[in-house]
């Protein structure tokens, strides 16, 4: 196995670092699922990470290590997806948007009492420090997990906003829906990805 | 006096729209007086951070 040097000078260009093979193969992967996840199309993400990559192998631009190089390549992967997803006509479907929105009554049953505070097992727990969190390789394979079980167009909407950076507004135009159902569906959201992260990762197992 | 249900409902809408001074004092009340709601608050937090760092690559695939 083939240890590449982790001591890289400052001002590298993007060429050069690409050249190490591993590396380039684990980019490849969390570009391309990363991709994936917001667009649900496995050609299309293919696409978009083949351009982004190569963009970045072009680009004039120095970097003093893969970190930092990683996190540029993530943002012209962002903007492919942002203007794929603006260009095309229905990112959603409506109705089952509004049929997985309405799950979310039975999800504040199932956490509240009739009073609407939270039943004595639901109670939230202190999740602890993050950043000790997000060092855990192990960690982002779960929220992965999480991400993908969410409702399809509900976790769509979601990455649009969180990881796109779209604003709320802009969502709720492109989706032709009103602005409180895009508040609800981005809370249905929220509430999802904690419940999962909670018994995945913070539970008793975690 | 707000419930749970509505706090959590508040704290997701806070990311999307600027509270009114009427919701936000009642909100601040029931943050003092509930741990769980807290802690969802901390949670929250936890999730929007959690999104940014994993869309700037750092969830990190190859271990050393």
């Amino acid at each position: 196995m083939s240890v590449a040097s982790n001591s890289s000078a400052s001002g590298n260009d993007p060429s050069q670092l690409l050249r190490d093979e591993r590396f380039l193969t684990g980019l490849r992967r969390d570009m391309l699922r990363f991709a994936e996840l917001q667009l649900r199309d496995p050609a299309a993400a293919e696409d978009m990470t083949q351009e982004a990559l190569a963009a970045a192998v072009s680009g004039q631009a120095r970097f003093s290590g893969r970190a930092a190089l990683k996190t540029w390549v993530f943002a012209i992967l962002k903007n492919k997806i942002a203007d794929h997803l603006r260009q095309r006509r229905r990112i959603v479907d409506a109705a089952s948007l509004a049929r997985e929105a309405a799950d979310e009554a039975n999800f504040d049953e199932h956490l509240f009492d009739r009073k609407g505070f939270w039943r004595p097992d639901e109670h939230p727990d202190d999740w602890g420090d993050p950043e000790s969190t997000f060092a855990q390789h192990q960690f982002w394979a779960v929220f992965e997990i999480c991400l993908t079980q969410l409702p399809e167009n509900t976790a769509r909407v979601f990455m649009m906003r969180e990881f796109l950076g779209f604003d709320t507004a802009e969502i709720c135009r492109e989706l032709g829906i009103a602005t409180s159902n895009c508040h609800v569906i981005l809370h249905r959201a929220r509430m999802g990805l904690r419940l999962c992260l909670d018994q995945r990762w913070f539970g008793p197992e975690g | 006096m707000l419930n749970c249900k509505q706090v959590t409902h508040l704290l997701s809408e806070m990311r999307e729209r600027d509270l009114r001074w009427r919701e936000r004092l009642p909100l601040k009340l029931h943050l003092l007086m509930c741990a769980g709601c807290d802690n969802f608050r901390k949670q929250l937090d936890f999730l929007h951070r959690a999104c940014r760092e994993y869309a700037q690559g750092r969830s990190d695939s190859t271990p050393p």
